[in-house]
Formats: structure tokens, C-alpha cells, sequence
């Protein structure tokens, strides 16, 4: 059995307005695989991800992470044992490069030579060469601005990653780029990844599993396999969707 | 006597009630950049403050100047001395600027930014200070400056309290119905302001954050 690194036990999430998110959701991601959690919007996707660092606190259920219920964890060094990159990447827009980068690092006090060299590390593993670091967010591209988030992401090379979409506003290609790279980078690195997409192509390409949510509640869990082939009728539903869509191009 | 005879003779007076002038100007801004950050940072974490707040800050800035010194007369220790009155009405009247600028700057803030900033794990005080506040910080400093040069201007009215200042001389001069002598006061006063106004734009473009191409 694999071991489960981040486990949701009948986890609700409700509004401050008693409006349900999540509802009795039941989920585990094991140690080394990448869990995708595909739904439309306003399927709680993104909401159960930030449970897990405690962006935003449980209301009921229990969340375990590394077998500790987040409760317990003190936030801080939750959040600094995860690794956090986001479709907005949210980059400092008044620190280089390196220092977006060598951020968590620093405040955790790492000496500056092992800061410099653990960014030059990162932007290597990212693609990107050694000029890009003293460089500003507002000087790079999309796709440089999405290297960098994954690469502060894993800047203090924490065990598992929350990924919420965070090829979302890229360009096809540029996508597919950073999709590629992203699951070979996860081969020798092997995090422990929880990954939110609407996209199902991304789901299939990158997931070793796929977990469907739909308005709170966990549909179905498939390997990409599995979830071609399932006869469930909103995953058939996706399926079609996608199929369709590819039909419609293929005809053009 | 014409202007230039008059500034040349009086220029050891002049050049004194430019400093005290400063001085007061100086003093008045400083403390509401302490007493206003602070309160602008406190209305961001507590939202239910920030009406009381600003509407305190709001109406301070409706009383007229003059009215405003007369209330604080009776103020223990501030009214013993002319000029700590003028140093704490002056302090009154910037702290608006402050209040409101410092919320506004770090409420502009990227929400993308801040959350990824919390998702890392930055604690409360190392957002407010490695993110938020130099993020916001081009805001404040267009708080400071729009302070720092109605205070310049306000100031000239604590000489009708016997505060100082160049204000001074404008009230000599309107006494003596001597336009030499209130151009004395006045051209003085509005030089500090642009001055003021040309440096601390300098200072603000420099901390202006770096936007998307």
C-alpha cells in the first residue's frame, strides 16, 4: 500500500453564510504521485487545496498532513512544508528574480552562498539560464513568470506541492512546454503533488490519478485510464466533451 | 522701501522664521507619519475600524484652522506654548493623508501577490514588512507629500496664534498694508512647498513599483 501523505476524512468546507463548498469529501494523495482535482468552476477544487496549507480553515471533517491533522500543525511551518504555485504566480513585483526565488529560504536563515546556489540550482531545473535572476517579474514573459513561480515553489525543497492551474494562462504551446517539463522534473524529484485543473487534457497528461469534484462532492477517483473508459455519467460527460472538442478541430 | 531692499535688510529675520517654519512643518509631519501608518496598517487588518477612523481623520479636516488652534487652547501642556499648538493642529490636519493612503496603498496591493506571499509561509509581520508595505509604499509617500505641502501653506495661519513661522510676516505685512512685507512671508512659503513637492516626487518615482510590461 502506498502511504498517504495528505489525507481528507469526510472534510466540509462552509461559507461565514452557511453555503456548503465541500461536502463530506473523503481523499488521499500518496507519497511520490501527482493527484489531479479536476471540476468546473465552483467545484470547491481550488478551496480544498488551500485547506491543506490553511489558507482557509476546515469546518468539518479532519485533514491529515505527513499523519498530523493540520489543527495541529503551527501554520507557518505547515505552509513552509509545502510548496505553493498558483495561475496568478503572484510573483513580488518589487524583488528580482533571485530574490522571489531565495525568499523562504532567506527567512528561514539559510547562509547566502547556499541561497545562491540553491537559485542557480532551481532556475537550471526550471529552464531558465543563470541571466534571468537579477532580472525583474515585469521583464519576463508568461511563460519565464510561471518557471519562476514552480521554481520558488520549490525553493526550500519542501516534500509536497499545491499546484492551483498553474499553467492556466499560458499559451498552448508554451503550456504544453511547461507541462512536459514539469512531469519529467517530477520524475527525479517525485513530490508529492496535489494539482487543481478544469482542463481534462492536463488531468490526463499529468495525474497519476484523477479525482472529479463536482458542486463540493467527490464524483469519482480513476487513473487517466480508468477515467476514459468509466461509465460514470459526468465523467462520460467530460470525456465527450473532450472528444468532441478534438472531433471538431480534426474535421476543420 | 521696495521688496528686494526689504528682503535684503530683514534677511536674518527671514531666514530664521524659514526655520521655524520648517521646524514646525517638519515636526507636524513626522508625527502623523508615526500616528497615521500605524493607524492606515491597523484599518487594514481590522475592518470594522476603518469608518470610524477615516471619519474622525474627515471631519478633523473640515474645521477651519483658525477654529481648530482656539479648541486646542485649552489642551493641558500643548497650551501652554504657542508652537506646540501649531506642531499638534498642523499634525491634526495630516493625518487624513496618512490614514487614508496607507489603506489604500496596501489595499492595492496584488491579492495574487499576498496570497502566494501567505501560501509560502510568510508570517503576519514579514508580509506587512517585506511585501505590503513596500508595495504600498509609492502610495504613502504620495500621502507624505500631499501632508507636507498643505502644511506648508496651514502653517502660515499659527502666526495668527503667535506660533511663528512666515506667517509672520504676511500678518505684519497685512497690518502695515505692506505688500513688500507679506511677499516677504509668502514667496518664501511657496517656494518650501514646491520645493517640497518637486523632492518628494522624486523620492515616490523611485519607490514606484515595478509594473507589467
Amino acid at each position: 500500500m502506498p502511504k498517504p501523505i495528505i489525507e481528507f476524512r469526510a472534510v466540509s468546507y462552509q461559507l461565514p453564510n452557511r453555503r456548503d463548498i465541500l461536502r463530506n469529501l473523503d481523499l488521499e494523495v500518496n507519497s511520490g504521485e501527482i493527484l489531479v482535482l479536476l471540476g468546473r468552476s465552483g467545484s470547491g477544487k481550488t478551496t480544498a487545496l488551500k485547506l491543506v496549507n490553511r489558507l482557509l480553515e476546515i469546518s468539518g471533517g479532519e485533514l491529515r498532513v505527513e499523519d498530523r491533522s493540520v489543527a495541529d500543525w503551527n501554520a507557518i511551518e505547515l505552509r513552509r512544508h509545502i510548496g505553493y504555485a498558483i495561475q496568478e504566480v503572484g510573483l513580488f513585483p518589487h524583488y528580482t528574480v533571485d530574490r522571489n526565488i531565495g525568499l523562504v529560504p532567506s527567512i528561514q536563515n539559510w547562509p547566502k552562498e547556499k541561497i545562491q546556489a540553491r537559485v542557480n540550482e532551481l532556475l537550471q531545473l526550471v529552464g531558465l539560464g543563470p541571466e534571468i535572476a537579477v532580472r525583474y517579474p515585469h521583464q519576463l514573459s508568461g511563460g519565464q513568470r510561471q518557471r519562476v513561480g514552480v521554481a520558488r515553489a520549490l525553493a526550500a525543497d519542501p516534500p509536497i506541492l499545491l499546484m492551483d492551474e498553474p499553467f492556466g494562462a499560458l499559451d498552448p504551446l508554451t503550456r504544453a512546454d511547461l507541462q512536459r517539463e514539469f512531469l519529467s522534473l517530477q520524475k527525479t524529484l517525485q513530490k508529492t503533488v496535489l494539482f487543481v485543473t478544469h482542463d481534462l487534457h492536463e488531468a490526463l497528461l499529468l495525474g497519476t490519478r484523477i479525482a472529479l469534484l463536482d458542486e463540493g462532492r467527490l464524483v469519482s477517483i480513476h487513473s487517466p485510464e480508468e477515467f476514459l473508459n468509466s461509465s460514470e455519467s459526468l465523467v462520460r460527460k467530460y470525456v465527450e466533451a473532450f472528444g468532441t472538442h478534438d472531433q471538431v478541430r480534426g474535421n476543420k | 522701501m521696495n521688496f528686494w531692499n526689504f528682503i535684503v535688510q530683514n534677511r536674518l529675520e527671514i531666514a530664521d522664521l524659514t526655520l521655524e517654519h520648517l521646524w514646525m512643518v517638519g515636526i507636524s509631519t513626522l508625527l502623523a507619519i508615526a500616528v497615521g501608518v500605524p493607524l492606515g496598517i491597523l484599518i487594514t487588518r481590522r475592518p470594522a475600524l476603518r469608518k470610524p477612523v477615516i471619519a474622525t481623520a474627515n471631519i478633523i479636516q473640515t474645521i477651519p484652522s483658525l477654529a481648530l488652534f482656539g479648541f486646542l487652547l485649552p489642551a493641558p501642556w500643548i497650551g501652554d506654548r504657542a508652537e506646540r499648538l501649531a506642531i499638534l493642529a498642523l499634525m491634526l490636519y495630516a493625518l487624513l493623508p496618512m490614514i487614508r493612503n496607507t489603506y489604500e496603498g496596501i489595499r492595492g496591493v496584488d491579492r495574487a501577490t499576498i496570497e502566494a506571499a501567505r501560501g509560502m509561509g510568510l508570517t503576519d509581520s514579514q508580509l506587512l514588512f517585506k511585501v505590503e508595505l513596500p508595495l504600498a509604499a509609492s502610495v504613502i509617500l504620495a500621502g507624505i507629500r500631499v501632508a507636507l505641502v498643505i502644511s506648508i501653506g496651514l502653517a502660515t495661519i499659527a502666526a495668527a496664534i503667535g506660533a511663528g513661522g512666515l506667517g509672520e510676516l504676511i500678518f505684519r505685512g497685512l497690518a502695515m498694508v505692506n505688500n513688500s512685507v507679506i511677499l516677504a512671508g509668502a514667496i518664501p512659503a511657496a517656494l518650501m512647498a514646491l520645493l517640497a513637492d518637486v523632492l518628494l516626487g522624486r523620492i515616490e518615482h523611485y519607490f514606484a513599483p515595478q509594473r507589467a510590461a
